[in-house]
């Protein structure tokens, strides 16, 4: 059984009963996905490249809609021909039969492809666009699609579909595991060299990297995002680099032996191998840059990766005392200690300079415990936080953790006796709540 | 080419730069424009701060960037879509050669008689609904208004500039007239009946929306295919803003009957009169809004035998609706089309040319569409419970213009005395009682995410902006 046959995907679906059927979205389609009869406008899933360019003109909302359906269940356009109402979302059931288990998903198990968002990099133009392709209905409600006012600006999309190159290639630097030997949970951190050709990324940007070879379709493979694990100086600083923190998939959600195309094809690199790459994206998950700018880090697995990249950009930066008095707290989950990445190198950084909150779901004999309940347990000082204009949170990891974090703020800010509905849209119009979920 | 050139006093993607008189002489007409708006915009609206939607450059990344700004400071300019490299007329006499970047001297006076009659459309419809401000239903309605108040400003900006830069002094002639024109005004009337008419309430203007500005899409879709290239070019882009005018008709009366089936549910009741008591609008007057609109609106597409239509067809000044998808020889010598008439008190079809009977086949695909929405409107209404359907009355009913002008028909197709429709004409088309009752609703409600009675909340709101958003600051 290949990849596409048990991937989930997110289904790009247009609601009928907002959809006005004005043709703006078929006009629009570069890839001719978008079909109607006299009933219903319908995406083609099999020609869709998820490249967003229907979703800002169309009027009315009604194709900003997805549905995580296991690859080979997609709706066909004859099915949505005959729609008058979107579905429900598969239930969890339904999705576990085939691949998905959200409840466990939220605690850093096997995604199809560690750190692979859902869709393709192509096309992924404008950060709103970008998140637009990923994000679950909390992040649509919470999730900023602005950066923050000091955030330095972002270049994108210097290599893809519509730039004058549509990819470049890196060299491979450096390639090394960081989860404790002998765990299946095989995680590693890949530097990639760039050479003289222009690559700049800040942290929090993503890049797309091309697995060599066609899909089971015969077609070249989409290239796959991954978060810059690096500060904007570079893995080492000075030089034109970057890293990514990689984990090989190996069994999908159901436990059944899949090897995830672009994970093995990167964990298998050796040094000097080449790597094609499109990129960077992204343009609201970034950091503040301004003095007493505090920095509230939420993630699991993979998602460490633009945490890791802001926090050492900090911390080089501690020197010049730039950034006295700003807090850095990070709250950090995966299934046990073996299976953190990173865990070394963060134990040895000062506590003054970063309070760090790890959760581990499966320590023997030690109960459960998830990212939400390490936040309601430091609620005292989150709260103030959530309070602080110069406080910016970012959210990365598996989709499933992010309601239960919106919850946990929720939950925070009300016994704070704060509004979490007046507070929760002024920072996603201040740009202080960045969700990436995948 | 494709992004706008915002630092030009004019907005543009058509290097207006570089051409100096045409740049001079749409300077020029600026400031008139500007009075215009400032005289008969939206009323006593200048000062607000409103969520819009501006276009950026033409692609899609870039026309939906929405910020608040106040509307005499909107950014109206001149945006075509990116030409299509050697592109051929695929259409009547001229079928293969290549599109004009230029206006054909034979083809002058009407190109431009195309052009001003489109381009009269624009400002009057704004006209039309200057006063609607002080009765919206919602700050998200009031939004809505003023971003198709902005937008039918941009398309007559579309207009103007083809009318200054290919029609010379008779050109710049028509641009002034454009803003002389007065919706409704006895000596200088707009050109086409249905733009003199008010839109005196917020349901009015939704069926207003839903059904005139969809014959605004078909007209500007028959344009898109016109071998005048910038004339296509022009109208391509106005098709994407004009998706916006339908949504705002198509999910406002959706609304509307949203409401009053949650009322009927309610207070379990089909009467009108405690349906009107509960200060919602009861289906029937529904119906006869929609008969009212419906009727006006297919008359807009004119006489069904027109030999006007069949030179605009064979010259290739403008095509048919989706012209490029339909698989016949696009020539249409020696076919035939049905059209109806009145025989001896009946309904009957006749066949005539084709060419000539072109008004009529761009009607029939209007009608074809508008019910689409009358259909979902009705799923509205099934999903509530309530055994109710709304209808689109029979293309003979109240018609006023081409052969059944005057003929006395029913909604449901059949042909009626004078006394007979008199007698029933109430139950059909809005009476005085009915508009006094719509207007008796229309209150103004602006607090953030409260609505009227009378009209549910939206699905979604603005570019994903929740209920309670500030789109207007009134300041």
């Amino acid at each position: 059984m290949g990849q596409s046959d048990v991937a989930v995907i997110r289904q790009h679906l247009i609601d009928p009963e907002i959809c006005i059927r004005c043709n703006t979205c078929e006009a629009t389609c570069p890839v001719g996905a978008i079909t109607h009869d006299s009933r219903n406008y319908v995406v083609d899933a099999a020609i869709c490249n998820l490249c967003m360019a229907c979703v800002p003109p169309c009027p009315t909302g009604s194709i900003d809609n997805w549905r995580t359906v296991p690859k080979a269940r997609a709706w066909a356009i004859e099915a949505q021909l005959e729609w008058d109402s979107l579905p429900d979302e598969l239930p969890a059931e339904a999705l576990q039969a085939q691949a998905l288990h959200p409840e466990k998903m939220g605690q850093g198990e096997s995604a199809p492809e560690a750190h692979t968002r859902a869709q393709p990099a192509a096309g992924a133009d404008t950060a709103s666009a970008e998140h637009a392709g990923v994000v679950m209905p909390a992040a649509n409600r919470w999730g900023s699609t602005l950066p923050p006012w000091s955030a330095a600006h972002p270049y994108t999309n210097l290599y893809g579909p519509r730039a004058t190159a549509r990819s470049i290639v890196a060299t491979v630097a450096g390639n090394v595991r960081v989860t404790a030997a002998g765990r299946d949970y095989d995680t590693h951190h890949i530097v990639l060299d760039f050479g003289n050709t222009p690559f700049p990324v800040l942290e929090g940007q993503s890049i797309g990297v091309v697995a060599p070879g066609n899909d089971a379709e015969g077609r070249p493979h989409h290239p796959r995002q991954y978060s810059v694990s690096s500060p904007r100086n570079g893995e080492r600083p000075g030089y034109n680099n970057l890293s990514l923190t990689v984990k090989r998939v190996l069994v999908d959600q159901a436990g059944q032996a899949v090897r995830g195309v672009a994970s093995n094809f990167l964990c298998d690199l050796a040094v000097g191998d080449p790597v094609t790459v499109t990129g960077p994206f992204g343009a609201s998950f970034l950091m503040p840059n301004h003095p007493r700018s505090h920095l509230v880090m939420i993630c699991t697995g993979t998602g460490s990766a633009p945490m890791r990249a802001m926090t050492e950009w900090r911390r080089r930066a501690r020197s010049t005392g730039t950034f006295e008095g700003a807090k850095l707290l990070l709250f950090f989950g995966a299934r046990s200690q073996e299976d953190l990445p990173y865990f070394g190198p963060l134990q040895k950084l000062p506590t003054d300079f970063i309070d760090i909150n790890l959760a581990f779901s499966r320590t023997p004999g030690a109960p459960k415990q998830y990212v939400q309940d390490l936040m309601r347990e430091r609620s005292a000082d989150l709260a103030p936080l959530l309070a602080n204009p110069d406080a910016y949170f970012y959210v990365c990891g598996l989709k499933a953790m992010e309601a239960g974090v919106i919850h946990a703020l929720e939950d925070i800010a009300r016994e704070a006796g704060l509004d979490w509905l007046t507070l929760g849209e002024a920072m996603k119009r201040d740009g202080r709540l960045h969700l990436e979920t995948y | 080419m494709s992004s706008i050139n915002y630092s030009d006093k004019i907005p543009n993607n058509v290097n207006l730069s570089e051409d100096r008189a045409l740049q001079r002489a749409l300077e020029q007409w600026q400031p008139n424009y500007l009075a215009w708006w400032n005289d008969m915009g939206p009323e006593g609206s200048q000062d607000f701060d409103v969520y819009l939607r501006t276009a950026v450059s033409v692609d899609p990344q870039g026309w939906a960037q929405f910020a608040h700004v106040k509307m005499p400071d909107y950014r109206w300019g001149i945006f075509l879509n990116q030409a299509e490299q050697d592109r051929k007329i695929h259409f009547g006499d001229h079928k293969g050669e290549a599109v004009w970047q230029d206006v054909p001297g034979e083809h002058r006076a009407n190109l431009r008689r195309i052009i001003v009659t489109q381009g009269d459309t624009e400002p009057a419809s704004v006209e039309q609904q200057r006063h609607l401000g002080l009765t919206c239903p919602s700050q998200y309605d009031l939004r809505n208004l003023f971003q198709v108040n902005v937008e039918e400003g941009r398309h007559l900006w579309a207009m103007v500039y083809l009318l200054h830069k290919y029609f010379g002094r008779d050109g710049r002639e028509e641009g002034e007239a454009l803003l002389e024109r007065r919706s409704g005004q006895q000596d200088n009337p707009r050109i086409l009946q249905a733009f003199n008419e008010p839109t005196p309430d917020w349901l009015s203007f939704f069926m207003f929306t839903y059904f005139t500005d969809r014959d605004g899409k078909f007209q500007l879709c028959a344009l898109a295919e016109s071998s005048f290239d910038p004339l296509a070019r022009t109208t391509k882009f106005m098709l994407t803003e004009e998706a916006h005018h339908m949504f705002v008709g198509e999910s406002g009366v959706s609304r509307v009957i949203q409401r009053t089936c949650a009322a009927m549910n309610q207070l379990r009741t089909d009467d009108p009169r405690t349906l009107r008591e509960a200060g919602v609008i009861d289906l029937p007057t529904l119906q006869r809004y929609l008969n009212f609109h419906f009727s006006v609106t297919i008359d807009l597409f004119g006489a069904d035998e027109s030999s006007n239509a069949a030179t605009f067809y064979g010259s290739g000044l403008k095509g048919r609706f989706e012209e490029g998808k339909r698989t016949d020889d696009h020539l249409l010598h020696g076919q035939t089309y049905r059209v109806l008439a009145v025989k001896e008190g009946k309904l009957v079809e006749r066949e005539v040319p084709m060419l000539n009977a072109l008004n009529e086949v761009l009607r029939d695909d209007y009608i074809r569409d508008s019910i689409g929405g009358v259909e979902r409107w009705n799923k509205v209404i099934e999903k509530a419970g309530i055994a109710f359907r709304l209808r689109a009355p029979h293309k003979a009913f109240h018609r006023n213009i081409g052969s059944l002008a005057g003929v006395r028909v029913s909604p449901e197709g059949q042909v009626l005395s004078q006394a007979d429709w008199n007698a029933q004409v109430d139950q059909w088309l809005p009476t005085g009682a009915d508009r006094a009752f719509v207007a008796s609703l229309m209150g103004r409600v602006v607090a953030p995410g409260q609505f009227a009675n009378w009209i549910a909340p939206p699905a979604v709101g603005v570019n994903r902006q929740p209920a309670e958003f500030e789109y207007i600051r009134f300041n």
